[in-house]
């Protein structure tokens, strides 16, 4: 067995086994933390497939982000979990024929003559000073130009679409309208008083 | 050497198991969230095997772009869960029966 074949090989198992405890485990913080693990096992056979830019971002991206926006989520809410877990192993039967079912199907796809190793070898190696982000920029910005731009307005319209559902405005509070505190004229804020002058007393 | 079956199989099994988890833990909307990204997942690890195998740059482009709405998802997800949780002290799918005629 090659060293590679043993990196494959352990990084998919502990890849399976913390999907197991994604959808097993009661604690959503630890389901938040085994799907953390999920990502960086990922991250890892993306390098054996040479996806050095993708793999990286994965990490950066969604252990960095988007984990942490659940972490914050699962922590913020107060949630009764014994409540949460009522009926789980009535539908675990039913989960597990699901599941087993779509994973042979796939398996029967996946192990047929077309997908092994002389029908589709893998290629060379690319060479050491070979760049996956120059190739990866050289597509994005040329061919796929267009979609790379509506990609920046999905994440603009999230940004805006996250901000605005979950902002809140209190009555009752006292705080500074800066707006109106730019805005305001001169009339608003200054009465000119004419009157006759009086001699002191 | 790694045939692109055994990458297939992996992508296969994960995507099983997030559907499972999506019927096992139907109460709890967080899990939920969490079993899509993990199809996200599995079907990613597929586009950047299958690129890798024919030598074609085009699948990465494509996981790089399923990256970017899959984190506006989850963003946007998040945030309907915290206003829900606000508005209805519960998250459990069972409880969240106002439109029910």
């Amino acid at each position: 067995m090659s060293f590679e074949q043993i990196i494959f090989y352990i990084f998919s198992a502990i890849l399976v086994a913390a999907a197991v405890g994604v959808i097993t485990v009661r604690n959503p913080v630890h389901a938040a933390l085994f799907l953390v693990m999920c990502f960086i096992t990922t991250s890892a056979l993306w390098l054996l497939l040479e996806a050095e830019f993708l793999a990286i971002t994965l990490v950066l991206v969604y252990v960095g982000a988007v984990m942490v926006l659940f972490l914050f989520v699962v922590m913020m809410l107060d949630i009764n979990i014994a409540k949460m877990r009522e009926g789980f192993t009535g539908y675990l039967p039913l989960g597990a024929l699901v599941a087993g079912g779509t994973i042979a199907v796939m398996w029967y796809v996946a192990n047929n003559d077309y997908f092994n190793l002389t029908n589709m070898p893998p290629p060379e190696r690319l060479a050491a000073d070979a760049s996956n982000t120059r190739m990866l920029g050289e597509q994005l910005y040329t061919t796929y130009v267009y979609p790379f731009e509506i990609a920046a307005v999905i994440l603009l319209l999230a940004i805006v679409a996250a901000i605005t559902l979950t902002l809140r405005h209190r009555t009752g509070t006292r705080y500074q309208k800066i707006d109106q505190q730019v805005r305001v004229k001169r009339d608003e804020r200054v009465r000119m008083v004419k009157m006759e002058s009086e001699e002191r007393k | 050497m790694i045939a692109l079956s055994d990458y297939l199989t992996v992508g296969a099994i994960l995507f099983g198991l997030s559907m499972a988890g999506v019927f096992i833990n139907r109460k709890n909307v967080i899990i939920l969230l969490m079993c899509i990204e993990l199809m996200l997942l599995a079907v990613n690890i597929n586009f950047i095997a299958f690129s890798y195998f024919l030598g074609d740059s085009a699948g990465q482009v494509f996981v790089f772009f399923i990256l970017t709405v899959a984190a506006a998802e989850a963003a946007i997800g998040l945030a309907i869960l915290v206003v829900l949780f606000r508005n209805r002290r519960t998250i459990n799918v069972a409880e969240l029966d106002s439109l029910k005629g």
